[in-house]
């Protein structure tokens, strides 16, 4: 029999430590809807969702109830909408946001992502169409998320499409000023953008994908924060960082667990497990407060960087050996808004723009949640996007930028979205124009590290 | 289908038998149990067959905690694969 310990182990961290499955996530391939006319092509994606995902939400609760974990979303990622929009003669390609959403709300899930394009080395037909669109589509649906991979290690970056973005991003916020800019926080802008990943609002389905998938993203930012509260202060480095393995590794298990229960069920292929640490604005589910654990002042001090790189490390060390494939974004999430700990960092002025562009060279994500001044130029929001990029393309890691500008509000000014969003301070950007290296266009040739063959 | 109860909370006479009853009454066979008592704080393991159980697994985590809150204890139920999963390579 298993030992009483272990199991009360279990039992705490889900208790008290808000051990939890963050969401599964059933990828779609939409490329059998294609079709010249965006009516007939919208029937067929809205009837393809509905059929395919039609047991998803209640399968997790299901498995929720049976095993006793929290499964906290159920998810819906689908195949590039420009890639299906292609053919359309149609310029009313928001139609396709539409259908996601009736679609999203038929479910019942919270949150379908696929609103993308991807342009990391040019714009194919229907790409320019969708990007113009995503500012409406965000506006007008509830569900839908939005993505665009302007940037790969293989591919250089698309300054073309970076500069595009700034003002996306930008009108994204402006037309959504009356609900707190909530559009720009379903608006994510990728360098080296992975196919399989379970989390919004960057989730889409690959096109090497099978037609339908289940991936699943795990978190426990608590659990870990807790494993090494336990150990004390006398721990050394090493010690810390098997703490962190160990933990992940229980952490994935369980993961995995749900993984291959969901597929088995919805008789849809396991795709893989994303070892994430998914941080939420609830007290005890904070990535910002491990590193404080570690013995950090208040995550943003100097030495926030090297901790975050151990635990990114870390978890994806514990992680692997606990599922059969891994993949996505896996590692540790810094997303301002959704975590406590980092929300209270940046009130109290210990984080700012420049120190969470270099945590995000080591950890899994970019800047990710961050409120701007609603002032910010669309050619400052883009040179953001070039920074971040550029460190994910030479890094050979996925970078993504999730900026909200805060219309009508300064630094300093606080915006509050509720629920898992969370609420964050405006924080100030850099000073001096980067106006005409914007606007030069173009792409930034691929680094060294491409050529690999 | 096995699964695990866990009762923890302050020992009172007639612990094991109300959840042994509410067990009975459901069909659920006790395969195995462990306790302890350090000072008075009470930690029941029990592991349970539920295939032939004549309640959902819903309703016997209600009656469980139903159990769990008339004799001021913390009840939980959870399928035996998750703790084989997460403690045993």
């Amino acid at each position: 029999m298993l030992e009483t310990k272990d199991i009360l182990e279990t039992i705490n961290m889900i208790d008290n430590e808000n051990l939890d499955v963050r969401t599964i996530t059933m990828g779609i391939s939409l490329l059998d809807c294609i079709n010249e006319d965006i009516d007939k092509a919208c029937i067929k994606v809205y009837d393809k969702i509905c059929r395919s995902a039609k047991d998803l939400v209640k399968t997790g609760e299901d498995i929720q109830k049976e095993y006793g974990i929290p499964i906290i979303n159920k998810r819906i990622s689908v195949t590039p909408i420009a890639m299906i929009a292609a053919p359309c003669q149609s310029k009313k390609i928001a139609k396709f946001a539409y259908t996601l959403d009736r679609a999203a709300k038929e479910l019942g899930v919270n949150f379908i992502g696929g609103y993308s394009a991807l342009v990391q080395k040019g714009f194919a037909s229907g790409d320019y169409a969708l990007i113009e669109s995503i500012p409406e589509a965000l506006s007008e649906t509830e569900f839908v998320c939005s993505s665009v991979n302007i940037g790969s290690t293989k591919a250089g970056l698309n300054m073309d499409a970076v500069k595009m973005m700034g003002k996306i991003v930008k009108q994204t916020a402006e037309i959504t000023a009356d609900r707190n800019c909530i559009g720009a926080a379903k608006l994510v802008v990728f360098c080296n953008a992975p196919e399989d990943n379970p989390f919004m609002a960057g989730a889409f389905h690959g096109v090497g994908e099978a037609d339908t998938v289940i991936n699943v993203g795990v978190s426990g930012p608590g659990v870990v924060r807790a494993a090494l509260a336990k150990g004390g202060t006398g721990k050394n480095i090493t010690e810390i960082a098997d703490m962190v393995k160990k933990t992940a590794f229980k952490i994935t298990r369980m993961g995995q667990l749900v993984a291959q229960e969901a597929s088995q069920r919805l008789c849809v292929p396991f795709g893989i497990v994303d070892l994430s640490l998914a941080p939420t604005p609830a007290v005890g589910d904070s990535v910002a407060h491990i590193l404080e654990e570690m013995g950090l002042e208040v995550c943003g001090c100097h030495g926030t960087t090297a901790a975050l790189a151990l635990l990114n490390d870390a978890v994806k060390k514990g992680g692997v050996m606990a599922s059969s494939h891994v993949g996505g974004l896996s590692g540790a999430f810094i997303p301002v808004t959704e975590d406590a700990g980092m929300i209270s960092a940046a009130e109290n002025g210990y984080l700012d723009i420049t120190k969470l562009e270099s945590m995000t060279a080591v950890c899994s994500v970019g800047l990710d949640m961050i409120v701007v001044p609603g002032d910010i130029t669309p050619e400052v929001i883009s040179a953001i996007i070039a920074d971040e990029a550029a460190i994910g393309m030479v890094n050979t890691k996925t970078t993504a930028v999730r900026l909200i500008p805060a219309i009508g509000k300064k630094a300093g000014d606080e915006l509050n979205f509720g629920g898992l969003l969370g609420r964050g301070p405006v924080m100030p950007v850099r000073k001096g124009s980067p106006e005409v290296f914007i606007n030069r266009g173009g792409r930034i040739p691929a680094p060294l590290q491409a050529l690999k063959n | 289908m096995k699964a695990i109860i866990t009762v923890i909370g302050k020992d009172t006479v007639g612990i094991l038998a109300k959840v042994s009853d509410a067990c009975s009454k459901a069909d659920v066979n006790i395969v195995e149990v462990t306790q302890s008592v350090l000072q008075d704080m009470f930690a029941m393991v029990m592991l349970v067959e539920i295939s032939k159980s004549n309640i959902g697994f819903e309703q016997l985590r209600e009656n469980l905690n139903q159990v769990g809150d008339a004799t001021g204890t913390k009840i939980h139920i959870m399928h035996e694969d998750i703790f084989n999963s997460m403690h045993k390579i």
